[in-house]
């Protein structure tokens, strides 16, 4: 009997499947190969790297690098601001994990361009941070249209994806070991250093790959909090598309940037097999 | 105690920073000035001109129709795939785990660039349906991760007795799976509807000219000055969502003890 259903359910399980393989492969991968098309490709269809090596020109090279700067700083921003507030959240015994989820998802119901937007409001020069500044004279932070302005709007727009699998992979945490190792002698830093990160760096992988990848690549950050006077990698993809209408170097450049987010993908396959430091 | 009162300090200066805009958003919708730098004082008017702007109404009822039928669609595929992952074998399952993966790791103008490439290359009309057809997409991946731990946990058995019982197997699948993922499949529905709601990028290399949901609409009013009343429409939309929460907070918890492991530390 057992055998029987198992045989049956074999055929039943491809057909489940059906859907799901042919809406990924029409909208995820036949779409992904396209880009590669156009990528290395020329207006009249023949094979060229141009579109690749485009990225080697000052300008472009130069928005690559800063991309890379700003986005690398803020994901250490994260990660620094990240980790502690995990652990007090882990350790606060809220038995909600939904809740805890639900704080950092409840910003996401107003909108993204207009939250972003409003650190303009809070960071200008007669602005409500220079107010609070002023009357605690304290000297005025003048960061709005500079590259710390963006890495402040990746900063607040990312934390969120780093604090969730990193306090995922912290509740998992065994409480036993942690008491073994307190038995055995270790302090609290040994503790943590010897059990307790070791322990959560699948969070911290995946952390760090939610939020590398949508700061490297964003255009949108830049341009509200940049004052369109700094491109990003992002911007200058984004622009190739919506306004001068190459998509065969855009599509290039995308391709340098889907090197960076592959081996992304490879370091957090690497590095969280079961998918232990999922956001959810 | 000061170890805890640093500890409280800290989440409590965190999460003003992760809600210090949408304060300052929820200020603005009451500013009686048009322009955001000066406070002109309290007003309501902007609510009032809300209701009367065509255009910001149209958008809305665009980004709420999008987002209703997107993560409804990416329900479906979703945990019918979650159903058909969970009987496939370990490579394949991590093949397809793989594949859903590929859309929530790849960056977001990659995938809107390739959706906008293929459509172009199909001949569809851009417009309401491209939009659909790109949400739905990146819809997926939220649903498939938070029903698959779900369906794990169900016990195949009770399924199988179902079955034998003389159950069809549609029937055995709601009277009997059904309630036990639908946890699952709920918060999967509800976090594809807020990333649809939420998002920008995709849209924007997916939409029609004239065609706009609240976020393309924003983007194209950021050189001109964003209208005051858009900063009075997020506000009801937050609020409305809180008090939703709030109430769904306040009523009798279901047992949920069942499946949730006991903490300890």
């Amino acid at each position: 009997m057992k055998l029987n259903t198992v045989k049956h359910n074999k055929p039943a399980g491809r057909l489940l499947s059906a859907p799901f393989l042919l809406w990924e492969t029409l909208f995820i991968i036949v779409p992904l190969a396209m880009v590669f098309y156009y990528g290395l490709t020329d207006r009249s269809g023949a094979f060229t790297l141009e579109n690749v090596a485009a990225i080697l020109g000052a300008e472009h090279a130069k928005a690559l690098w800063l991309s890379v700067c700003l986005s690398f700083v803020s994901t250490l921003i994260c990660f620094l601001l990240a980790y502690p507030l995990a652990m007090i959240l882990a350790n606060m015994n809220v038995n909600q994990h939904s809740f805890i989820v639900l704080i950092f998802i409840l910003p996401m119901w107003m909108n993204f361009l207009l939250r972003t937007l409003a650190w303009q409001t809070l960071l200008e020069k007669n602005g409500v941070i220079n107010n609070i500044l002023e009357f605690l004279h304290i000297p005025p932070l003048n960061i709005i249209n500079t590259p710390a302005a963006i890495i402040l709007g990746m900063v607040y727009n990312f934390l969120p994806f780093m604090v969730l699998p990193i306090y995922n992979s912290l509740v998992k945490v065994d409480p036993n070991v942690i008491n073994a190792a307190r038995d055995l002698g270790a302090n609290e830093l040994q503790t943590f250093f010897k059990i307790t990160f070791p322990l959560t760096i699948p969070g911290v992988i995946s952390g760090v790959t939610m939020v590398f990848v949508p700061a490297l690549t964003t255009f949108v950050i830049s341009k509200l909090l940049g004052g369109s006077k700094i491109l990003l990698i992002g911007n200058v993809i984004e622009e190739e598309f919506t306004q001068a209408g190459n998509w065969h170097l855009g599509s290039g450049l995308s391709i340098v940037l889907m090197i960076f987010i592959i081996f992304n993908m490879v370091i957090s396959a690497v590095f969280d097999k079961n998918g232990e430091g999922n956001m959810l | 105690m000061i170890k805890t009162t640093a500890q409280k300090i800290y989440v409590g200066l965190i999460f003003l920073f992760l809600y210090a805009p949408i304060l300052t958003l929820m200020m603005l919708s009451f500013n009686a000035s048009r322009t955001r730098a000066k406070w002109g004082g309290f007003s309501l008017k902007w609510y009032a001109d809300l209701f009367r702007n065509r255009e910001i109404m149209q958008a809305l009822w665009n980004t709420l129709l999008i987002a209703f039928i997107a993560s409804f669609v990416a329900v479906v595929i979703g945990t019918v795939a979650c159903i058909a992952i969970n009987r496939m074998g370990r490579r394949s399952r991590a093949v397809m785990m793989g594949i859903t993966n590929i859309p929530m790791l790849d960056a977001e103008i990659v995938t809107g660039i390739s959706l906008m490439l293929l459509f172009i290359s199909f001949g569809l009309k851009f417009g309401l349906g491209t939009i659909l057809l790109s949400h739905i997409t990146f819809c997926i991946p939220y649903v498939v991760l938070s029903v698959m731990p779900r369906i794990r946990q169900v016990d195949a058995s009770v399924y199988e007795a179902a079955l034998d019982l003389g159950a069809p197997p549609l029937k055995a699948f709601f009277k009997v799976v059904f309630p036990d993922i639908l946890p699952g499949v709920l918060s999967g529905y509800l976090m594809a509807f807020t990333i649809s709601l939420d998002d920008f990028i995709i849209t924007h290399f997916t939409k029609g000219a004239g065609v706009d949901t609240l976020s393309t609409k924003i983007y194209t009013e950021v050189k001109k000055g964003i209208k005051p009343e858009m900063y009075a429409l997020s506000t009801i939309i937050f609020v409305t969502v809180l008090l939703l929460l709030f109430l769904v907070n306040k009523a009798p918890k279901e047992k949920r003890g069942k499946i949730q492991t006991v903490k300890t530390g």
